[in-house]
């Protein structure tokens, strides 16, 4: 399978891991919802030298990929592409912050070497976050949650549509990627002077594509606003799930876990 | 009843697509359009569904096809788009086949119901929750027909509804086309399927009606069809069609005895 092939395919998977059951698929998408963003929110919060107060943020990735059955590989799999993005933000903090905060050994670390590890760890919990919302919920009960909470239609379906043509896109991609490499055997990629008519044609196409679609769901109805899937009600589970760990992550946020259970261990030497 | 009256459309100004088009399609008609590529075939479709500006007068049950009636036309009229990936824009095929429903007002336990109707009615229950990515050319047009007949339309436009099929999928989709009793204008090149689906032929060459008739009469008129960059059926000019297939020298019949709508079709000696 060609790789844009399989990234097209691979994103559609998506909605097969979220059509999983495990007690996370069955939370209600709401309270998904608002732990993620307390999460994300919470995370990004941190100073740029507390790294042992972010460290803690990990448990919240960790326990949901055991419970949900959702391996962590795959969600690395398929960040693969974003992930170097991330890793490469704070990737020149420690050229410009040389100061050295803390010792281990003879070995000084600079407030460089620090935050550009906390920038990494933000991106890559905030992604994984992010990455297990959608791996746990289907697009349309996101889309639906949003809408729960006030969120503009106009957004949400701009959000939905985005989503649904993503797919769209790289199925086009694929088509054009074939295309190109079977008239250029022996080429590594595409060649840079071709990129402005390959870009020019994948929009054109897409769009064509775009339009095509769109007459479909105008001609079952489609006014602006989908029908999103159908939400049961709360739990006591769902309200629970939310309160905990939201209050969780507040703690987290405001006493260092990793300090307190330094300092219990070593008798508060720390 | 469908009513074309002096009906032009355009897509580049003094380029016409359709030129005055006249003429009437009853209810409960099954009527094939052919003609050459470019010949305006799916113009006449999306004209007739709102879909295109045009001139000239459309109606469908007496409502004019203009602003106010197109949610009324659109839910009257489904159209089967050639390119089934188009068509299906929701993960499966079960919220596809709601999307549309529920658009119109249908309640959820409703529009369930009616999935099931349909999806048994045609045969293809199992894929009520197979994902649209992972379906085979076949499947995908049984789905997009079952997509629209959920609708419960009162006229079924089609465009090349067999393009790229298996023969075996191609015979299910005629069987299928042949088994319906609402209003059907089948547009396709394929003059076979006309030929065993529709008992009227509307022939148009660049964007006007070059014939207009029975079946049988266009369908072996070689002089007409080649002057419009057509031929013959492959049954009617001594090739494999469906005739011969079954050995029924005359008939348009499928193995179960069923008698397809161009029935009684003599071929002609090449």
């Amino acid at each position: 399978m060609d790789k844009t092939d399989h990234a097209a395919y691979g994103f559609r998977e998506m909605d097969e891991l979220a059509a999983r059951q495990s007690p996370v698929h069955s939370l209600h998408p709401l309270a998904k919802l608002i732990t993620t963003f307390v999460y994300i929110f919470v995370t990004v919060s941190f100073h740029r030298y507390d790294l042992s107060g972010l460290i803690v943020m990990v448990l919240y990735p960790a326990l949901m990929f055991t419970v949900s059955g959702i391996p962590v590989s795959t969600c690395f799999y398929k960040l693969r592409f974003v992930l170097p993005l991330v890793l490469a933000v704070g990737l020149f903090n420690p050229f410009f912050d040389r100061e050295p905060l803390l010792t281990i050994g003879s070995l000084g670390i600079s407030g460089g070497m620090i935050s550009m590890t906390t920038l990494m760890l933000k991106g890559i919990f905030c992604l994984t976050a992010s990455f297990l919302l959608a791996a746990t919920t289907p697009m349309d009960s996101v889309c639906a949650a949003l809408r729960k909470i006030r969120v503009p239609g106009m957004i949400v379906t701009l959000l939905l549509l985005t989503y649904r043509y993503i797919s769209v896109m790289l199925e086009e991609l694929s088509v054009m990627t074939t295309a190109y490499k079977l008239r250029a055997p022996g080429q590594k990629g595409i060649r840079y002077n071709a990129w402005g008519s390959f870009l020019g044609q994948l929009l054109l196409r897409t769009m064509d594509r775009g339009q095509e679609l769109f007459e479909s769901m105008q001609l079952r109805g489609f006014q602006g606003e989908f029908w999103y899937a159908d939400v049961k009600k709360a739990r006591m589970t769902d309200y629970l799930f939310t309160v905990v760990t939201v209050t969780l992550f507040v703690l987290c946020r405001r006493f260092s876990i990793a300090v307190l259970t330094g300092s219990l261990v070593t008798g508060g030497a720390v | 009843m469908i009513r074309f009256e002096q009906v032009s459309c355009e897509y580049e100004k003094g380029k016409k697509a359709l030129d005055a088009l006249n003429f009437e399609i009853t209810e409960g008609e099954s009527v094939g359009l052919i003609g050459a590529n470019g010949a305006g075939k799916s113009t006449l479709m999306k004209a007739l569904l709102g879909l295109l500006p045009h001139t000239g007068k459309i109606t469908v049950d007496g409502l004019m096809v203009s602003g106010t009636n197109l949610k009324e036309i659109r839910k009257k009229t489904g159209l089967v788009l050639q390119n089934s990936d188009n068509q299906m824009f929701m993960p499966t095929v079960y919220e596809d086949m709601m999307f549309g429903l529920l658009n119109y007002g249908m309640s959820r336990e409703e529009a369930d119901k009616r999935v099931d109707e349909v999806l048994g009615q045609l045969g293809i229950k199992e894929l009520k929750n197979q994902y649209n990515h992972k379906m085979s050319g076949g499947e995908k047009r049984m789905a997009a027909i079952a997509v629209v007949l959920a609708m419960n339309p009162e006229t079924i436009l089609m465009d090349e509804p067999t393009s790229a099929l298996d023969p075996c999928n191609r015979r299910i989709v005629i069987r299928t086309i042949c088994s319906l009793t609402q209003t059907r204008l089948i547009a396709s090149h394929d003059l076979d399927l006309i030929l065993d689906t529709c008992s009227r032929v509307i022939l148009l060459s660049g964007g006007k009606i070059a014939a207009d008739g029975p079946a049988q009469e266009i369908l072996r008129d070689r002089e007409l069809l080649e002057a419009n960059r057509m031929e013959l059926p492959l049954c009617l000019s001594g090739g494999y069609g469906t005739a011969h297939m079954n050995g029924l020298r005359g008939h348009s019949q499928f193995e179960d005895g069923t008698a397809g709508a161009g029935s009684e079709v003599s071929p002609i000696s090449p």
